[in-house]
């Protein structure tokens, strides 16, 4: 392929992926002028909203000024880390979909470029693209430290580059070798509970490290003590180049980038011949339902019965509900060790798991609401089904209560066992949670395709933040009716008020 | 009243139509389905013939209870389907031109599912259902997950769906479209089969030579009134081509039909 073709090839990819993100910014809607502007307002806000945020986290910190001290290198390398990962979380989730997803597959397989380039240009599109991400989050950050630390920052941008690169890198090494383990068809699935674990997994294991170390939830008590000081390497050691990079250590920084570099180049000329093999062996393979479920005759039920059966089934082999249950259950993890830690000593810390479990049951209650009341694949095979649309529907509610349900009282049980009082506020407020995001999906519902799962904010921002702040609202309240019960009524109030506004700028209600 | 009393009467003899409809009507912006007539007796095969955005997909979702009609009446088997559509929809199936289904359900899990809904006796659906796949041409497929599925095979998983809780109208929107040959035919002598045991048929087509061949009356549509209905013989007569073929009597009945244009 001639190198004109090359960029011809690139340019086409880097608008698709241009594009892919506008309409998420868009939520959809056509780019007329009127909206442009509206659009670039709120971006404006969200910029300023962010180097807000971001002053808050690292103003007050002495980063900015100070020469680095061994806590410092190690705080920096921690957040490095924790970028990288979250990085290398989204270039799975990205290589993933462009490689599996995207439906010109066929059409660019059939075209006389060579495979193997085009992929190479996907991949290096993909890089991009996540480098461009972890740009956007650190912008605010290297803004507000540049303007109290100078210019020296300046070289934090270049890290990025790095980081993105050497991230899509070994995002594309992992797919490769997850295809080889777990074969075609489950390296989507396992890829994006990968995806998943890794994006939440540093966070996580830093805050368990915290509970066990220091008692305290705080990652930045962990990163600063003594006790870390005293495990990590010497000051000269390779491990610190990223963080000296980053301070303005130009040698570290081109090493790294030229390091990133090689990686990026090395896997494409590596791997991306065995991308071609895999995708071939992808194609036309079938699953086959194991052995148990062939031998089970036909079920004896009522409509609602089949309704619910059949959208249990259908969750169940749901790899984004796998994914995202994971990932709700490991956010409960350091709360979880906490209390265990902290058992004997009183009950007290119980009161932490309560909120945690709230948020969770009404985030999952959202997902699975929307899966099995807005995600139905054949609407029209239920409407000409002979029950009333009211027994759907409620057939379809009971099933996300009873994933709820079998999700949280694992956990709600031992709590109760060791707080009752802390059991009952818990489970009051994770059936309070979950109806709430079902109800906001119901007066949202959009018939869309189960597979456009990944969008399905697109279609109404206004339900996301209903449903998001109802968790919050009743995950708050849940605490405060633990602390503070007066308060609670009124954070409750809030909440509701917010979910009556929900209803009532909801589509279903005019 | 004595006349009153004597249409009491035939009914009771006479069974009531497979399918009434009266002043059937539906807009959008536009009239799509305009004041519409149209009568099936039972154990017919009727094909509803028509240019694009004529409103045979209307007529049928409206059939079907996906629609509301915004005047008319729907009988099906003597049911009223406007008042009693749970009733109604329990004798009826909907096959349209998208498969209706669920890409992580294998074929039986499909049947099941829908014999469910139907309250359809498990071991009578099992069999049932393993016979449609069977004459189907997908035996080999049961326990295959329907995501791999090509277009054709899905279409055939759909219409055993349909077929499975025994249905006594069978309402189809383009059935045949994605099918090749052979799997046209399958779904064909399927639906034949049926017919000659009692079941009636109403369904949409583009393959003239479906309705040709199949239909025992054939409905042209256009602007969404009937404009000529009959057996092929009679349509013939009508157009007064004696030896033509059902296309060139199609395009010429719609050329001289103003509102179709």
């Amino acid at each position: 392929m001639a190198s004109d073709s090359v960029l011809w090839f690139a340019r086409h990819e880097l608008r698709l992926a241009l594009r892919e993100s506008l309409a998420m910014l868009k939520a959809g809607r056509s780019g007329r002028s009127g909206r442009r502007g509206g659009l670039i307002v709120g971006l404006l806000l969200f910029t300023a909203l962010m180097h807000l945020m971001a002053y808050g986290v690292v103003g007050r910190s002495d980063l900015a000024q100070a020469a680095p001290t061994k806590a410092t290198l190690i705080v920096i390398t921690a957040s490095l880390a924790l970028g990288w990962m979250l990085m290398l979380s989204q270039a799975i989730e990205s290589v993933t979909r462009v490689f599996y997803t995207r439906a010109d597959l066929d059409l660019i397989r059939s075209s006389p470029f060579a495979l193997k380039t085009i992929l190479s240009v996907r991949i290096a599109a993909v890089a991009l693209m996540i480098t461009a991400m972890a740009l956007l989050i650190a912008v605010p950050f290297v803004d507000v430290l540049m303007l109290l630390g100078g210019p020296r920052w300046l070289t934090a941008y270049a890290m990025m580059a790095a980081i993105g690169i050497s991230a899509t890198a070994v995002a594309v090494a992992v797919t490769v070798a997850l295809f080889r383990l777990c074969g075609p068809r489950r390296t989507r699935l396992v890829a994006q509970i990968l995806s998943a674990i890794v994006g939440a997994g540093f966070v996580i294991a830093l805050q368990v490290a915290a509970v066990i170390s220091e008692g305290t939830l705080s990652r930045f008590v962990l990163l600063t003590s003594d006790s870390v000081a005293a495990i990590t390497p010497e000051a000269g050691s390779l491990w610190w180049w990223p963080a000296r990079a980053i301070l303005g250590d130009s040698p570290a920084l081109l090493a790294l980038l030229a390091f990133s570099l090689v990686l990026l180049g090395a896997t494409m000329a590596l791997l991306s011949p065995r991308f071609g093999d895999n995708l071939t062996e992808a194609l036309g393979r079938t699953i086959v339902v194991s052995a148990a479920s062939r031998a089970r005759p036909f079920r004896l039920g009522s409509p609602s019965r089949a309704l619910r059966r059949k959208e249990l089934l259908l969750l169940a082999r749901d790899p984004w509900l796998v994914s995202q249950t994971l990932m709700q259950l490991m956010y409960l993890i350091p709360p979880g060790v906490m209390l265990w830690k902290t058992f004997d000593g009183g009950g007290d810390s119980a009161l932490l798991l309560v909120p945690v479990l709230v948020m969770a049951a009404g985030q999952l209650a959202g997902g699975v609401a929307w899966l099995s009341i807005s995600g139905e694949d054949a609407p029209d095979l239920i409407a000409t089904a002979p029950l009333p649309p009211q027994r759907a529907i409620r057939a379809k509610i009971e099933v996300v209560l009873i994933v709820i349900g079998a999700a949280t009282v694992p956990l709600l049980l031992p709590l109760a066992a060791m707080s009752p009082g802390a059991g009952l506020v818990g489970s009051v407020y994770v059936a309070v949670a979950a109806i709430s995001s079902t109800a906001v999906q119901l007066w949202f519902r959009a018939q869309a395709r189960r597979s456009q799962f990944r969008r399905r904010h697109v279609s109404s921002r206004v339900a996301i933040f209903a449903e998001a702040f109802s968790s919050i609202g009743w995950a708050a309240t849940s605490a405060l009716t633990l602390y503070a019960p007066l308060l609670a009524v009124i954070v409750g109030a809030m909440t509701l008020g917010v979910l009556a506004l929900a209803w009532a700028i909801s589509p279903q209600r005019t | 009243m004595l006349r009153a009393a004597m249409t009491a009467a035939a009914q009771l003899i006479q069974p009531p139509p497979a399918l009434e409809l009266r002043g059937l009507t539906k807009r959008f912006d536009r009239p799509v389905v305009d004041a519409l007539d149209l009568s099936l007796a039972s154990g017919e095969f009727y094909a509803l013939l028509g240019p694009n955005g004529a409103g045979k997909t209307t007529t049928l979702r409206m059939i079907a209870g996906l629609t509301r009609p915004d005047a008319g009446a729907i009988s099906i088997y003597g049911v009223d389907a406007l008042a009693d559509p749970v009733a109604a929809k329990q004798i009826i199936a909907w096959v349209s031109d998208e498969p209706m289904l669920y890409d992580k359900l294998t074929p039986l899990e499909y049947l099941e599912f829908i014999g469910g809904l139907w309250g359809v006796a498990p071991p009578i659906c099992e069999r049932a259902g393993r016979n449609l796949l069977t004459s189907l041409g997908l035996a080999p497929h049961w326990h295959e997950r329907c995501e791999g599925f090509s277009k054709g095979m899905r279409q055939k998983v759909t219409l055993a769906g349909a077929l499975v809780h025994e249905p006594r109208l069978i309402i189809l929107d383009e059935p045949l479209t994605g099918l090749d040959a052979v799997s046209a035919r399958h779904v064909k002598g399927l639906l034949r089969a049926r017919v000659d045991a009692g079941c009636t048929v109403i369904m949409t087509t583009h393959i003239l030579e479906v309705a040709e061949r199949m239909a025992d009356r054939i409905g042209v549509i256009a602007a969404g009134r009937l404009v000529a209905e009959g057996t092929l013989e009679e349509l013939r007569q009508r157009s007064g081509e004696g030896g033509g073929s059902l296309e060139d009597m199609f395009v010429a009945m719609l050329a001289s039909e103003p509102a179709a244009a």
